[in-house]
């Protein structure tokens, strides 16, 4: 078997293991993250307190200066991330070859700055956001998907 | 035709997501309602809060009564408030509250009640201990509104006892009565009393807000004017 013949049968697995459902996961946990960005930015702007219970924290988070970059809502920057991440998943679920890769690009550097912000809640703030922790719940999952789907690509690591 | 789907199905997206973000920027109040739906089913405390409003209004029991209460012993409405001194919506109902007060001076009468959350905020026993120890002088509403009104000069602070113990000498306390005071028994006690009162009605955050026993919802309570329409409705049924 010539080696132009091997990369053709690689290929061709490549693309029977190219299954839909990651793109389709991935676009849904996206919109969850997509509405509750949404949610984070207006109520950000709103300046909308949010009530403190015996579970969570309140409003610190939001109103820390960790919450801003330059006057623009973090959690807009986070609307704006899953968006793209939603787009390129719809891109890649139809067979657009550049979206997949730049997907596992977008979401590992939102899964790292997720771990950041979490980092933040919980030594520097010491307070969690409910609604934070839900983006990076979804962050974290999307990341899975990304390892999930690399890792199948080439099992050899 | 297939290579364009995705492109309209971003598009949708897109159109939805902003249009949804300004219908919530535009509204202040309708994003209240968000709020309280979103969180309705994952947290376990809206969900005690919303079977805490479904109960009958509880009685008051006789050991349970209000320590701190000031307007009118005959007005008609009492307004309960379960507050932590360092939660940030706390000190925003603070002024909400004081303009109640001054605008029905007669009909309505305001209790306080401590509900410190631990593990959010560090300084909030304190700052209810402060508070007991000014009471034990007759100063606990003076005390109570100087901490809430000046809220954002100590809750990031590493130590707020001395803040505390200055904002207790401007009002004039006897100085060495109030440092012992503010570790003593009488003033934990008085926590322990309102932590079993917010036991029974089921509260489980702050600012909770109770009108003659009945739990009114947080986002009518961050909101003047949705407040003053259930004291009218409360004084319109006292009339009956």
């Amino acid at each position: 078997m010539s080696a132009i013949e091997e990369n053709r049968l690689d290929d061709a697995i490549m693309l029977r293991s190219r299954a839909v459902w990651p793109d389709v996961l991935a676009a849904l946990l996206a919109l969850v993250g997509l509405a509750d960005a949404i949610y984070l930015t207006v109520s950000h702007l709103t300046g909308q307190s949010v009530r403190c219970t015996v579970t969570s924290g309140c409003s610190e988070v939001l109103s820390s200066h960790y919450a801003t970059v330059g006057g623009v809502p973090l959690a807009a920057f986070g609307a704006a991330a899953y968006f793209t991440v939603f787009s390129l998943s719809t891109l890649a679920a139809f067979d657009y070859r550049f979206a997949r890769t730049l997907w596992a690009v977008v979401v590992t550097v939102m899964f790292l700055f997720s771990l950041w912000l979490i980092y933040l809640q919980a030594f520097v703030l010491r307070a969690f956001c409910q609604f934070c922790l839900l983006s990076a719940a979804v962050t974290t999952l999307l990341f899975l998907l990304v390892l999930a789907t690399r890792l199948r690509r080439f099992p050899q690591g | 035709m297939k290579k364009l789907l995705p492109l309209v199905i971003i598009g949708v997206v897109l159109i939805v997501a902003l249009g949804g973000a300004a219908l919530l920027l535009k509204s202040p109040s309708s994003s209240s309602p968000a709020n309280s739906s979103l969180a309705a089913s994952p947290t376990p405390g809206a969900a005690a809060q919303a079977t805490a409003s479904a109960k009958p209004p509880p009685a008051v029991a006789a050991n349970e009564k209000p320590v701190h209460v000031r307007g009118r012993a005959d007005a008609p409405v009492l307004i309960e408030e379960f507050g932590d001194f360092q939660c940030p919506p706390c000190g925003e109902f603070h002024p909400i509250m004081s303009r109640i007060e001054r605008d029905f001076p007669t009909q309505v009468r305001f209790s306080f009640r401590h509900f410190p959350i631990k593990t959010a905020h560090p300084h909030a026993v304190l700052a209810a201990h402060a508070t007991e120890a000014a009471g034990l002088q007759g100063k606990f509403w003076e005390l109570h509104d100087v901490i809430y009104e000046k809220q954002s000069e100590w809750k990031d602070a590493k130590d707020a006892r001395p803040i505390f113990t200055n904002y207790a000498r401007a009002l004039g306390l006897d100085m060495q009565k109030f440092s012992q005071d503010i570790d003593s028994t009488p003033a934990s006690m008085r926590l322990v009393t309102d932590e079993r009162r917010a036991q029974t009605l089921g509260v489980t955050g702050t600012p909770t807000v109770f009108i003659n026993g009945r739990e009114i919802p947080f986002p009518k309570i961050m909101n003047y004017d949705a407040l003053r329409n259930e004291i009218n409705a409360e004084l319109a049924q006292a009339k009956k």
